[in-house]
C-alpha cells in the first residue's frame, strides 16, 4: 500500500519524506481498510464456519430459536456413514472428480499449451476456441451438455447412432459429466500453461537444444520443472475446482442417481422447506476437513519451498 | 512516473472504495430491514407472495388481483418469485418478514408451517365460506390442531392421459383394470409403439405411479399411514407395491432416469409413446388448439376390487396468511374473495393445468378436459395430494427420490431398498 500522503495544509511545499508520516484520519483510514475485511472474512467466513460445525451435532430444521434444537452428539456423522447410501457414493466421486480432473485436464491443456506455444499459424484462433468455455457459467455448460448426452434427441447418440443413457445411467453419467467438467477446465489449465511457458527464458531452451537435446526430452528435463510456480498453482486450481463441484450435478439431476458429490448432498439437505440443518451441517463438515488436508498439504509444499 | 502526482490520484479514489464498502456493508445488514418496509399498515394495500411463476400462472394472478381490486376497493402488491426459488427459500422467507398472504401447498407442507407457528389460521375465513370445498379439500386444508391454514384454489389431477386421435387410429380402448392394462401395454408393444411415457431424471415424477400402486393395492388408508411413517416399509405390503410396478417396467420407456419429465410429455405429445402417468400440468407441453384438444385421460385402473379405483391423487395450491400479517383485515377480506368460484374461474381461465378448486365453479367455459378432470375429482372416494406433500417434504426429496431412482436402475433388489428407506425413515422421522 502506498503511504505517501498529501501535505495538511496548502502552505507546505511538497518534499519527498524520508520518513511515513501518518496523520490520524489516515490511520483511522487504514484501521478501516484492515479491520472491514478482517470483519467480513471473520463474519462471512470464520463465524459460519464454527456455527456450521457447532450446528453438525444437532438436529434442527432452522425453524426458531437456538431453543429449538436439540443435541444429539455425533449422531449425525453415524447416520451420514451408516442410514444415508448417497454419502458414501459422493465420497467416492469426489475423490474420482480430483483425480480425473487431476489428469485429463491438466495433461490436455499442457498438450494444448505446448502445441500454441510453438507459434502454430493461427494459435490465437485456437487459443480463443479452447479458451470460450472458461469464461461460460457451469450453469450455462451443464445446459450445453445436456443438449449433447440427452438420451432421445442428444448430439452424442445421433452421431455415434447409439442408445447410451449418458446422463441417467449410474456407471456412466459421473464420467460423461466429468468430461464436460474438463471441457471447461482444459482451457483454463491451457491458458496458465502458455502463460508459464512464456515467461521461461528463451535461452535455457537454446542452451538445451546446443546440448543436444530434443523437444520432448527439453520439456520435461528442463522446462516443465522450471514452471514449478505454474505447477503448483494449477494443483491448487484444480483441487478447489474439484471440491468446489457442484453447478454441474445440480444442472442435471440435482445430484442424485450416480451424480452425488459432498456439496451437492449439503445442499439437498439444508436447502429446502423442510432444512435437515444438522445433518447437512455434519456433512459440510465433512468436507471441510477433506478440504483442510489438501490446503494443509499446499501449505507444507509452499512453506518448503521458500527455505 | 511523478512520485507526487501519486497521493493526488489516489486518495479521491480510496474515499470512494472506502465509501464503497461501507455502503455494501450497511446494504448486506439493511436489506433485511428494507425488504420489511414495504406494505406498511395501510389498510388499502395488501401483499401477496406468488410463487405462480409461469408466464400463464402470472396472468391468471393477475386477473384475479384485478377482480379484487375492482370489487373492494382494495390494493394488492404482488410479488412474484419463481417458483423453485420460492420453495427453496421459504424457510427463510417465512421466518424473515413474508407477505400477508402467500401461495403455497396442500398436505403436509401446510401442516409443516402451521406446527411451526409461522402461518396464522385462517378458520375465520372458512367458517362462512368453507361451504364451498369438499371434504377433502377442508382436511387438505386443515393443521395438526384442527384449524384451517390453507384457502384451497385450484388442484390438478393426477390420471393416464392419452392421444385419443392415436387411440382412434388405432383401435385402443381406455383400460378398467390393470390386467386390460397390461394386455393393452402388449398390444402397443406388438404394434411397435413404447407403451408408457416415463421420464425420471427430475426426481419427483415416479411418485405418481408409486401412489397410485399403494392406493389400488393397499388403499388410502394404509397409503397415509406409510408416508405418515407409522407403518415401515420393509411391510410385505410395500414389498407388493414395487413387485407389482416391476411386472409393468417393461411397458416403460426404457433408460427413464436419463430422461426429463418434460421430455417425456414431450414424447406423449409426439405420439411417440402411448401414455403417460402424469398430473394436469401435462396440458402446460400441449400448444392451445388441436393439440390441447387432443388430449384425454383414464383414471389409473383398477388392482383389486375389493380396495376399488375410486381413490383419486390431485395435489391442491392455495393460500396462506403469515403469521401477525401487518394487514390483517385486508389479507382476511382477500382470502375471503379468493374463496369465491369467479376467483378460481378467473385463475384457471389462464392456466390450463388449474380446476378450479370451488364447487360451485361454472366450468361450462372451458375444454371438456378439464370439466372430466373435476368430474373425476368430485367422484373420488378420496384425493390424495402427491407423496411430497403426504409426507415430511425432508423425507420425501432426501430419502424417497434416491429410493425411487435406486428401485428404476436396479429393480431386483426390493429387499435391499426397503430396508434402506426404514434405516433412512428413522433418521428423518428422528424414532
Amino acid at each position: 500500500m502506498t503511504s505517501t500522503v498529501p501535505p495538511q495544509t496548502g502552505t507546505e511545499t511538497r518534499t519527498p519524506a524520508p520518513k511515513i508520516r501518518r496523520s490520524r484520519s489516515d490511520r483511522w483510514t487504514i484501521a478501516v481498510m484492515l479491520g472491514l475485511p478482517a470483519a467480513i472474512v471473520m463474519g462471512l467466513v470464520w463465524i459460519p464456519t464454527v456455527f456450521t460445525v457447532i450446528l453438525s451435532f444437532a438436529r434442527w430444521d432452522g425453524i426458531g430459536g437456538t431453543s429449538t434444537i436439540e443435541w444429539i452428539g455425533t449422531q449425525n456423522y453415524v447416520d451420514a456413514v451408516q442410514a444415508y447410501p448417497p454419502f458414501q457414493q459422493a465420497l467416492h466421486n469426489n475423490v474420482l472428480w480430483l483425480a480425473f480432473l487431476f489428469v485429463f485436464p491438466t495433461i490436455l491443456g499442457i498438450f494444448l499449451a505446448v502445441l500454441l506455444d510453438r507459434g502454430l499459424k493461427g494459435s490465437r484462433l485456437y487459443q480463443s476456441i479452447f479458451y470460450i468455455p472458461v469464461v461460460l457459467s457451469m450453469a450455462l455448460v451443464g445446459f450445453v451438455w445436456q443438449l449433447i448426452y440427452s438420451t432421445d434427441g442428444g448430439v452424442l447418440n445421433t452421431i455415434l447412432g447409439t442408445d447410451v443413457d449418458w446422463l441417467g445411467n449410474p456407471d456412466v453419467n459421473i464420467w460423461a459429466v466429468m468430461v464436460a467438467a474438463s471441457w471447461r477446465h482444459t482451457g483454463y489449465i491451457m491458458l496458465l500453461y502458455l502463460a508459464g511457458l512464456k515467461a521461461i527464458d528463451p535461452s535455457v531452451r537454446e542452451a538445451a537444444l546446443m546440448d543436444g537435446a530434443g523437444p520432448v526430452r527439453t520439456f520435461f528435463r528442463i522446462v516443465f520443472p522450471l514452471m514449478k510456480p505454474t505447477n503448483l498453482l494449477i494443483i491448487v486450481i484444480t483441487v478447489i475446482e474439484a471440491l468446489r463441484a457442484f453447478d454441474l450435478v445440480w444442472v442435471i439431476n440435482k445430484g442424485r442417481n450416480g451424480l452425488e458429490l459432498i456439496s451437492a448432498l449439503v445442499t439437498a439437505n439444508v436447502v429446502g422447506e423442510a432444512g435437515r440443518v444438522g445433518f447437512g451441517s455434519a456433512l459440510a463438515t465433512i468436507m471441510l476437513v477433506i478440504s483442510l488436508v489438501f490446503i494443509a498439504l499446499y501449505l507444507w509444499i509452499v512453506m518448503r519451498s521458500d527455505d | 512516473m511523478n512520485r507526487n502526482a501519486l497521493p493526488h490520484t489516489w486518495q479521491p479514489s480510496r474515499r470512494t472504495f472506502l465509501k464503497a464498502a461501507l455502503g455494501a456493508a450497511g446494504a448486506l445488514s439493511t436489506a433485511g430491514l428494507l425488504s420489511g418496509c414495504t406494505g406498511g399498515v395501510d389498510p388499502h394495500v395488501i401483499t401477496l407472495g406468488s410463487r405462480l411463476s409461469d408466464k400463464n400462472a402470472k396472468l391468471g394472478v393477475k386477473d384475479v388481483v384485478g377482480m379484487f381490486q375492482q370489487q373492494t376497493g382494495g390494493t394488492v402488491r404482488i410479488n412474484s418469485v419463481d417458483s423453485t426459488s420460492f420453495q427453496e427459500n421459504v424457510n427463510n422467507y417465512l421466518q424473515g418478514t413474508p407477505d400477508d398472504v402467500f401461495t403455497w401447498m396442500s398436505g403436509y407442507r401446510m401442516k409443516y408451517f402451521a406446527d411451526k407457528g409461522l402461518v396464522d389460521d385462517v378458520s375465520s375465513v372458512w367458517q362462512p365460506h368453507g361451504g364451498g370445498f369438499s371434504d377433502s379439500f377442508r382436511e387438505a386444508s386443515t393443521g395438526t390442531d384442527g384449524r384451517q391454514y390453507l384457502i384451497p384454489f385450484f388442484y390438478y389431477p393426477w390420471a393416464v392421459f392419452y392421444r385419443p386421435s392415436l387411440w382412434r387410429e388405432r383401435g385402443y380402448a381406455p383400460p378398467k383394470t390393470f390386467d386390460d392394462w397390461v394386455a393393452l401395454s402388449k398390444r402397443m408393444q406388438a404394434d411397435g409403439l413404447t407403451p408408457i411415457g416415463f421420464g425420471v431424471r427430475d426426481g419427483w415424477s415416479p411418485f405418481g405411479t408409486f401412489d397410485y400402486l399403494d392406493l389400488r393395492l393397499n388403499g388410502v388408508d394404509f397409503h397415509r399411514s406409510l408416508l405418515a411413517g407409522d407403518v415401515s416399509w420393509t411391510d410385505n405390503r410395500v414389498r407388493s407395491v414395487f413387485d407389482t410396478w416391476r411386472e409393468i417396467l417393461p411397458f416403460h420407456q426404457p433408460q427413464p432416469l436419463g430422461r426429463k419429465m418434460s421430455e417425456a410429455q414431450q414424447a406423449l405429445l409426439n405420439k411417440e409413446v402411448g401414455m403417460l402417468v402424469a398430473g394436469m400440468f401435462v396440458a402446460q407441453s400441449f400448444p392451445a388448439g388441436p393439440d390441447r384438444d387432443d388430449l384425454d385421460f383414464f383414471p389409473f385402473p383398477e388392482i383389486d376390487s375389493a380396495v376399488g379405483s375410486s381413490a383419486v391423487e390431485a395435489p391442491m395450491d392455495g393460500f396462506m396468511m403469515r403469521k401477525d400479517p401487518r394487514n390483517l383485515a385486508g389479507a382476511q377480506q382477500f382470502l375471503s374473495f379468493l374463496t369465491s368460484a369467479d376467483a378460481a374461474v378467473a385463475y384457471a381461465k389462464q392456466d390450463p393445468q388449474a380446476i378450479p378448486a370451488h364447487r360451485d365453479a361454472d366450468l361450462s367455459g372451458f375444454p371438456p378436459l378439464v370439466q372430466k378432470s373435476a368430474a373425476l375429482v368430485q367422484g373420488a372416494g378420496s384425493i390424495t395430494q402427491f407423496l411430497d406433500r403426504d409426507t415430511r417434504p425432508d423425507f420425501a426429496s432426501v430419502v424417497m427420490i434416491p429410493a425411487m431412482q435406486q428401485f428404476l436402475g436396479n429393480p431386483n433388489d426390493v429387499d435391499g431398498l426397503v430396508r434402506s428407506i426404514e434405516r433412512q425413515k428413522a433418521a428423518v422421522f428422528g424414532q
